[in-house]
């Protein structure tokens, strides 16, 4: 605390003095327009300082009870289900083009020299893996090359190397989501920064989920977005789910707890609890997390999946955030979502490598069959477009 | 978010200070070293590439400034490709002569849109403006819905109807005039820039609206792609400028240069942050320097000017040229101080801070903890702290859930921060009478009053540039 002190002590001197430059300059330039001393609208608005008072275990005001939907989940009713599988390449080829075209070059090259490196470095750059994981791949290429590990001397066999290289990263993960081997329900957490697809992915695994049988309850634990609530109520409609929301501003672990009651007591098998999306440089809102996170590993519930939910076209600061919220609430796969654009999603490798952390699904389009079991092999393929 | 780009580049730098002369070795070895940077914050490729170019072609070539040294020549180069890439000015805009001035709003799905709609409609108010919302997303579910809340929350109207986004378009124009709104704002579905469907979609909106002002939406943490989306959402719409957000995470946020070197058009707003009020206007010039580390005065005077209160700054400074600083004083410049934001934000802004301090791990609750101490105060307490004794700090802990240790803290900081605004105090009285002040006088005693010095002088010097 001595510290924050501190900080709003120097705020408070540089802000006074500031505030005098402002102020003489107000006073020069619009005389005219004194500045009122209304409330303004900037205040905080009431559930803003969300985690601010911590209610464990509070009851909520009995204005406030959770929403149960009367939605009757009524499985397997709804007929189109095995539509064919999208294949990741497929999905992609719409967006091949620049990567491919960097990758042709080197294919067309008669033979490896430096320059092939070099087009292959900037082409892993482009697909956002990194410059280090980019810098090591390509460095433990070169040296198979050099010890006679690997012998190709034509460019083709040499990208071949690199992929094979890239698929064995991924080498020991288990693609599929865990359930609970005992009685109480399966709850799978999803956890990200803002605006990756937590919602989205939830309601298309809800689809999935009750379409295989199974009794699935949502938790809206995003309490602080304006309509989260709907966007899921929407989705366990189109389910068949049970949905759990709190009022707004409520604290998510309490909505989270209430969806494991209600399963257990209705006997559902799967929750799936969404998270608001939080910046990981957030020190309270992480700490939030980290409470939502014990209070669903409680039982009767059984905390089976930490799902971080990463956008494609999310940069280097990817690895950050995996590397955040791994040591925040211990994720346990990755969900990569929107990787039917432009974007390559590469960052998921330089992840992977850093943090051992595997891809369990991919999104590759708006429909709810669109989210599909990650695959080394059509990831990487489709990298090299 | 900038703030680890600047971070290497400060390393970068620092280590080109202590070298006499820079030989083409050193040099290629710099340019390497800022390549690296460059990339790691997510700029593009071929971005990358071209400010290298570019610099590498200054460095080396006959262009060179004999008062500098080689290192500053450096130095200089870089801020000034950077700056130039970054834009020169910032974005003003210009009002429709007819009203109402229509803002239209595309991106990736994710990137904000909604939220930045909210935020830019804020905005408009400050600006004196009155201005309407249209909810055209009608793709995802809840999103008018989250539009609707947004806007009941600044007090803004919301149009949508469950039709298709060209006639809530129109519609919502039509109802704009109808209510005698001067600023439109429409916010979009989120689209793929691949999906020709959908980029027709929006490209229809933007043929019905006419807008004055197509802002891109961008999310901060964007990586290489960044530059392809943009591309073709300005070729299907010919954007007026970017709005970036998220821009208060640790992403170094590369995009932005790419974007704005690619689409040509400025960065015109940041969302700094999940609270309405986190949204400012983007001057390219100020961040080339934040970038190289010399702090952004000019968006913190802004900043203070739009929410803080200048009645109660003026009495605070009053108090303290007299010295009578008491902590209800300092209780009002602390809600003051919340109102503009988390305050590692602010630190970030404020020219020499040192990095542990801008880096320390700042818990905004704590502020919560401090108001509550001399909430828990008596009037009396709260002007003379020294009728304090160990029963009245025992009731304060009590009464404000903390511990007496943490009151005796809050207490000693305080005493020190009495004695250094006394130091202040004199100062600040010159600069606010426009007289050149004496940066020294507040140099003596402890390190804090150093800072205090350095950001009056910078602020008076780069003030009449506004």
């Amino acid at each position: 605390m001595t510290l924050v002190i501190v900080l709003i002590a120097v705020a408070v001197v540089l802000l006074v003095s500031g505030g005098v430059v402002v102020g003489a300059r107000s006073r020069r330039r619009a005389p005219a327009l004194p500045r009122t001393g209304a409330p303004r609208p900037g205040a905080p608005r009431p559930g803003a300082p969300r985690p601010g008072v911590p209610r464990p275990g509070a009851p909520r005001p009995p204005t406030s009870p959770p929403v149960m939907a009367a939605t009757e989940p009524e499985t397997s009713s709804t007929p189109e289900t095995q539509t064919a599988r999208p294949v990741l390449r497929d999905r992609l080829g719409r967006a091949r083009g620049l990567l491919a075209g960097y990758f042709d070059q080197v294919r067309g090259r008669g033979g490896i020299d430096e320059a092939t490196f070099e087009e292959l470095e900037e082409a892993l750059i482009l697909a956002d893996v990194g410059v280090s994981t980019t810098t090591r791949v390509l460095g433990d290429l070169r040296d198979k090359l050099r010890d006679g590990a690997l012998s190709v001397t034509d460019p083709p066999a040499l990208l071949q190397a690199l992929q094979d290289d890239l698929v064995s990263m991924f080498e020991g993960d288990v693609e599929s989501l865990a359930y609970a081997d005992g009685d109480g329900p399966t709850v799978w957490l999803f956890v990200g920064v803002n605006g990756v697809g937590k919602t989205t992915t939830i309601g298309k695994l809800a689809l999935r989920e009750t379409r295989a049988g199974r009794g699935v309850v949502l938790a809206a634990g995003d309490t602080f977005r304006a309509a989260a609530g709907e966007q899921l109520e929407t989705w366990a409609e189109r389910a068949g789910a049970r949905i759990v929301r709190g009022s707004d501003g409520a604290d998510p672990s309490s909505v989270i707890f209430d969806a494991v009651q209600h399963a257990a007591s209705r006997g559902a098998g799967l929750v799936l609890a969404d998270t608001a999306g939080r910046l990981h440089t957030k020190v309270n809102l992480m700490d939030e997390l980290r409470k939502v996170r014990r209070v669903a590993e409680r039982p009767p519930g059984q905390l089976t999946e930490v799902l971080l939910v990463l956008d494609a076209t999310t940069g280097q600061n990817g690895v950050v955030q995996a590397r955040q919220f791994t040591e925040a609430v211990g994720v346990t796969g990755i969900v990569l979502t929107k990787l039917d654009g432009t974007a390559k999603g590469g960052v998921v490798l330089a992840i992977r490598s850093e943090l051992g952390l595997p891809i369990k699904l991919v999104g590759v389009g708006e429909d709810p069959a669109d989210l599909v079991v990650f695959d080394p092999v059509e990831f990487v393929s489709a990298l090299f477009g | 978010m900038f703030d680890t780009l600047t971070d290497r580049f400060d390393a970068i730098f620092t280590r080109l200070r202590g070298r006499g002369r820079l030989g083409d070795a050193e040099v290629a070895e710099v340019l390497r070293e800022i390549r690296v940077a460059l990339l790691e914050a997510d700029v593009n490729l071929a971005v990358v590439r071209d400010l290298i170019e570019a610099i590498r072609a200054r460095c080396t070539g006959a262009e060179l400034a004999k008062h500098l040294t080689p290192a500053q020549q450096v130095i200089k180069v870089v801020n000034e490709e950077l700056t130039a890439t970054l834009g020169g000015e910032a974005l003003k805009i210009s009002y429709a002569s007819k009203p109402p001035t229509v803002v239209l709003l595309a991106g990736l799905q994710g990137s904000g849109k909604t939220t930045a709609a909210a935020k830019l409609a804020r905005w408009f108010r400050q600006q004196g403006r009155h201005p309407y919302l249209i909810g055209a997303d009608l793709q995802r579910p809840a999103a008018v819905e989250q539009l609707r809340v947004l806007g009941a929350e600044i007090g803004v109207g919301v149009f949508s109807e469950p039709t298709d986004p060209v006639s809530v378009a129109r519609g919502g124009l039509a109802e704009a005039q109808r209510l005698g709104r001067d600023v439109v704002i429409v916010d979009t579905a989120g689209r793929l820039a691949i999906d020709r469907e959908l980029m027709d979609e929006v490209r229809r909106v933007s043929q019905a609206l006419r807008p004055n002002y197509t802002f891109f939406v961008v999310d901060a943490m964007t990586g290489q792609d960044a530059v392809q989306t943009a591309e073709a959402f300005h070729q299907a719409l010919q954007l007026d400028g970017i709005i970036l957000t998220k821009v208060d995470g640790d992403a170094r946020g590369g995009a932005a240069l790419s974007v704005k070197q690619v689409v040509g058009r400025p960065i015109a707003f940041l969302s700094t942050g999940e609270r309405i009020a986190d949204f400012e206007t983007f001057h390219p010039d100020r961040l080339a320097s934040r970038i190289l580390g010399m702090g952004d005065v000019l968006s913190l005077i802004e900043k203070a000017e739009r929410e803080y209160d200048e009645e109660v700054t003026g009495r605070a400074l009053e108090r303290l040229q007299t010295g009578t600083f008491t902590l209800d004083d300092f209780l009002d410049q602390l809600r003051q101080l919340k109102k503009m934001g988390p305050l590692t934000g602010l630190l970030s802004l404020m020219p020499g801070v040192p990095k542990e301090m801008r880096d320390a791990k700042v818990d905004d609750r704590d502020v919560g903890k401090i108001e509550a101490i001399i909430c828990s105060m008596t009037p009396l307490e709260r002007t003379d702290p020294t009728v304090l004794d160990g029963s009245r700090r025992l009731r304060i802990a009590h009464g404000s859930g903390t511990s007496t240790t943490e009151v005796n803290n809050l207490l000693r900081q305080f005493k020190e921060m009495r004695k250094m605004m006394r130091g202040i105090g004199p100062m600040a009285k010159l600069v606010g009478g426009g007289r050149p002040g004496n940066p020294s006088k507040s140099s003596k005693g402890s390190r804090k009053k150093v800072k205090g010095g350095r950001v009056t002088p910078s602020s008076r010097g780069l003030g009449p540039t506004r």
